[in-house]
C-alpha cells in the first residue's frame, strides 16, 4: 500500500465518527439524487410513452398550413377577394389510398385511415355529443392500442353487425349504454342513424375514453353524409423519433399537413427541458450541501493533524505529499459516501416505486421509475468531484503549514 | 575534508515593522564523526541555528550547505528531498505520529523516500528498533510507551534513511534521568565507534550541561551569534 493511501486510510478510520457523519452526508445527496432522478425521469418517460402510444406518430389531416392560391391570384398581378366563406363539411384527403400506398413504399410502420366526426349519442333519453371515429380495424392495430384496450368484445366485432359502434367506457355510463344495446347517433348535417354497441373500450385516459367512440370508416362517412371521406391518415413509424422527418416529407410529398407527436406536444417536450435543468440544478445543490459536510471532517481533520503534518514535512514530505493524503481522505469519505449512496437511492427508488398514485384524470397507477446506470454514474461523479474539491482545500492550507512554527510551538 | 554542513555568514531576521534578529552571521561547518552541542541561554537563537542547518528555515543571508553542496536557491521540494535523504531530526517532543505503530513510524521516511521494497523497510525498522532495544515495543503504539521509549523509537526514525547528520532539539528535555543517559548514549554512540557511523556526525542543542560535555565540541549562541566554540579531549 502507498504511503499516501495507508496515512490517508489510518486517517479516516482514527476518526471513526467522523469519517461515518461524513459518509452518511455524501450517501444522503447521492442517494437523493438518484431518486430523484429516477422519478424525474421515470415520469418523463412515462409521460412521453403514454403520449407516443396514445397518438399516432404522424398525423396527416385533410388541412394546409397555407390557404390555397385562388385561382384569380395566378392571373392577375393585384387581387382584391372578399366574401370567402369556410366550406361547412371537411374536404377530406384526396385519394387517400394512394398516399397510404405512397407512404407504406419508403416509411417502414403501419399506416391506417381515419374519418374523424361529431355526432350526438343518445340513448334511453340521454343525449351526449361525442367524437366518432371511423376506422379500419385490420390497419387499426398497427397504429394504435385501440385493440388493446377493448375491454368488453373485441375489435373485430365492428364487423359482425351493420352499423356497429364501440363506445369508451365512460362514454357508455354516461349515457347507460352496454354492449348489446342499440343507440342513436345523430350526425353534424342532422343524419340520424341506428348503431349497435358491440365492444367498450377503456385507454385509462378519461378525457379518451368518456368522449370517443369507434365505428367502421364506412360507417362514419355514413354518419358525415360524404361516401369516400378520409380526413385523416396516421402513421406510426418504427422508431418514434422518426416521426418529424416522415411528417416533413409526407408534407412535403402530399401538401396535407402533417403533424408528428413531437410537434404537436412540443410546449410539452420543452416543459421537460426545463423540468430537467430544475432537476439538475437541485440535485447539484443536494451535493453541494453534502460535499460542505466532507469539507468540515477534512478540515477538523487537517487542524487536529497540524503537528503530525510538520512532522512529516520536517522530515523531508513534500508538500504535494501532504496535500494529496488530505485530498485523498475526502476522496475515500467521497466513495464510502457514494457506495452507502448507491444503495440508498436503489432502495428509496424501489420504496417510491411502491407507492400507488391516484389522479382524478387516470386509473390508479404506480410512480413510475427508470432505473438508470447513467443516475448512479453522474451522482456518483459529481459527488467524487465535490469530495475531492472539499479535501483540496484544506488540503491545501496542510500542505504550507511551515514545520518550524508547529515544532518551535510544541516545544 | 568536506565538511557534512556548513553554514556561511548564516542569518535569519523575521518580523516586519520591527524585525527580531534570530541567528546573525554565524558561520559553522560540521565535519564527518563530529558530536557538536550547541548551547547557551534560552531566546539565544540556538534552535533557530538548527532549523536552518537542517533545512526547515531559509537564512535571510548567507547559506547552508550540506556535503558540501550550496542549498541557496533550492525550492522546497529540492529541500524536502534533501532532508528526507541526508538529514535525521529528533526533537524534544518524539513528534511520532500517534495512529502507528513504532516499526510503522521509523519505515515512514524509508516509505517516502521510496528506495527500498516493503520487506527491505521492514527489516531495516525492526534492525534499528532492536538496536535502540526497542524489538519487544516494535508494534506498540507510541502511547503504549514510554517517554524515553518514545523517544529512542524518534531517534530510530531519523537513523531510517541513514541520514549524514542527525540534528537534535533538546532531545533529553521531557525526560527522566535515566532515560536522559540512555538517549545520551544512544547519540553518542552514533558518531565514531564503526566505520559507517563514523561518516555521521551528530549536532545537539542542548541546555544540558552533562550532554554538552560529553560533545567533541561546544558551540555556545549568544544573541543568535557564536560567542565561543570549545573543544573537549576526548
Amino acid at each position: 500500500m502507498s504511503l499516501v493511501l495507508s496515512i490517508a486510510l489510518t486517517h479516516v478510520r482514527a476518526r471513526a465518527r467522523q469519517t461515518l457523519v461524513g459518509v452518511i452526508g455524501v450517501a444522503t445527496g447521492v442517494g437523493f439524487s438518484v431518486m430523484m432522478a429516477a422519478l424525474m425521469e421515470g415520469s418523463q418517460r412515462d409521460f412521453v410513452t403514454q403520449l407516443v402510444d396514445a397518438l399516432p406518430h404522424v398525423s396527416v389531416t385533410d388541412q394546409r398550413r397555407e390557404p390555397p392560391r385562388q385561382p384569380a391570384e395566378g392571373l392577375f398581378d393585384m387581387v382584391e377577394i372578399r366574401g370567402l366563406s369556410t366550406p361547412a363539411t371537411r374536404p377530406g384527403i384526396k385519394n387517400p389510398y394512394a398516399i397510404m400506398a405512397s407512404i407504406e413504399a419508403w416509411s417502414p410502420g403501419a399506416v391506417a385511415p381515419s374519418v374523424q366526426s361529431k355526432a350526438v349519442l343518445r340513448f334511453a333519453g340521454r343525449d351526449t355529443a361525442a367524437s366518432v371515429i371511423g376506422v379500419d380495424p385490420r390497419r387499426e392495430i398497427g397504429v394504435s392500442k385501440l385493440a388493446t384496450h377493448i375491454v368488453k368484445g373485441s375489435l373485430d366485432d365492428l364487423y359482425k353487425t351493420s352499423n356497429a359502434i364501440i363506445l369508451g367506457d365512460g362514454l357508455a355510463r354516461k349515457i347507460g349504454a352496454r354492449v348489446g344495446n342499440s343507440i342513436t347517433l345523430v350526425g353534424g348535417a342532422g343524419r340520424t342513424l341506428s348503431a349497435n354497441v358491440v365492444a367498450l373500450s377503456h385507454s385509462g385516459v378519461n378525457q379518451i375514453d368518456e368522449q370517443q367512440s369507434y365505428t367502421l370508416i364506412k360507417t362514419a362517412q355514413i354518419l358525415a353524409g360524404q361516401t369516400g371521406l378520409v380526413n385523416e391518415i396516421r402513421i406510426k413509424t418504427l422508431d418514434a423519433m422518426d416521426a418529424r422527418d416522415v411528417a416533413a416529407r409526407v408534407e412535403r410529398e402530399t401538401g396535407y399537413k402533417s403533424v408528428s407527436w413531437l410537434e404537436a406536444n412540443e410546449d410539452l417536450l420543452s416543459a421537460f427541458q426545463i423540468r430537467n435543468f430544475i432537476m439538475f440544478a437541485v440535485v447539484g445543490a443536494i451535493l453541494l450541501v453534502a460535499s460542505f459536510g466532507t469539507y468540515n471532517i477534512i478540515s477538523t481533520i487537517t487542524h487536529e493533524k497540524t503537528r503530525d503534518i510538520a512532522i512529516m514535512k520536517s522530515i523531508g514530505l513534500p508538500a504535494r505529499i501532504v496535500r494529496r493524503i488530505f485530498v485523498l481522505e475526502g476522496l475515500i469519505i467521497g466513495a464510502l459516501g457514494l457506495l452507502a449512496g448507491w444503495l440508498l437511492g436503489f432502495v428509496l427508488s424501489w420504496a417510491m416505486g411502491q407507492i400507488e398514485f391516484k389522479s382524478p384524470f387516470m386509473d390508479a397507477t404506480r410512480l413510475p421509475i427508470l432505473y438508470s446506470p447513467l443516475h448512479y454514474v453522474i451522482a456518483g461523479a459529481v459527488a467524487l468531484a465535490a469530495s475531492a474539491v472539499a479535501g483540496y482545500f484544506p488540503a491545501r492550507k496542510a500542505a504550507s503549514v511551515q514545520p518550524v512554527d508547529i515544532i518551535r510551538g510544541a516545544s | 575534508m568536506t565538511p557534512l554542513l556548513e553554514a556561511r555568514g548564516v542569518t535569519r531576521v523575521i518580523g516586519g515593522e520591527q524585525p527580531t534578529t534570530l541567528v546573525a552571521g554565524v558561520d559553522f561547518a560540521v565535519a564527518p564523526g563530529e558530536f557538536v552541542a550547541i548551547t547557551g541561554p534560552s531566546g539565544s537563537g540556538k534552535s533557530s541555528l538548527l532549523y536552518l542547518l537542517g533545512l526547515l528555515d531559509t537564512p535571510t543571508a548567507g547559506e547552508v550547505l550540506v556535503n558540501g553542496r550550496t542549498t541557496k536557491g533550492l525550492d522546497e521540494e529540492a529541500r524536502a528531498r534533501l532532508r528526507l535523504s541526508q538529514l535525521g531530526f529528533v526533537f524534544q517532543f518524539h513528534f511520532l505520529l500517534p495512529e502507528f505503530s513504532a516499526l510503522e513510524n521509523v519505515a515512514l521516511p524509508m516509505r517516502a523516500l521510496g528506495r527500498l521494497d516493503d520487506a527491505q523497510m521492514r527489516r531495516r525498522s525492526f534492525d534499528i528498533l532492536s538496536s535502540l532495544g526497542l524489538a519487544d515495543h516494535a508494534h506498540k503504539r507510541p502511547d503504549q510507551m514510554s517517554g524515553g521509549q518514545r523517544q529512542r523509537v524518534a531517534i530510530a526514525r531519523a537513523l531510517a534513511n541513514e541520514p549524514l547528520v542527525i540534528l537534535a532539539d533538546e532531545p533529553t528535555g521531557n525526560l527522566d534521568t535515566q532515560s536522559s543517559a540512555q538517549v545520551l548514549s544512544i547519540m553518542r554512540g552514533l558518531v565514531g565507534e564503526t566505520p559507517a557511523a563514523g561518516r555521521k556526525a551528530v549536532v545537539i542543542v542542548t541546555h544540558d550541561l552533562d550532554l554538552a560535555a560529553r560533545a567533541d565540541r561546544r558551540v555556545h549562541i549568544v544573541d543568535g551569534k557564536i560567542a565561543a566554540f570549545e573543544s573537549a579531549a576526548r
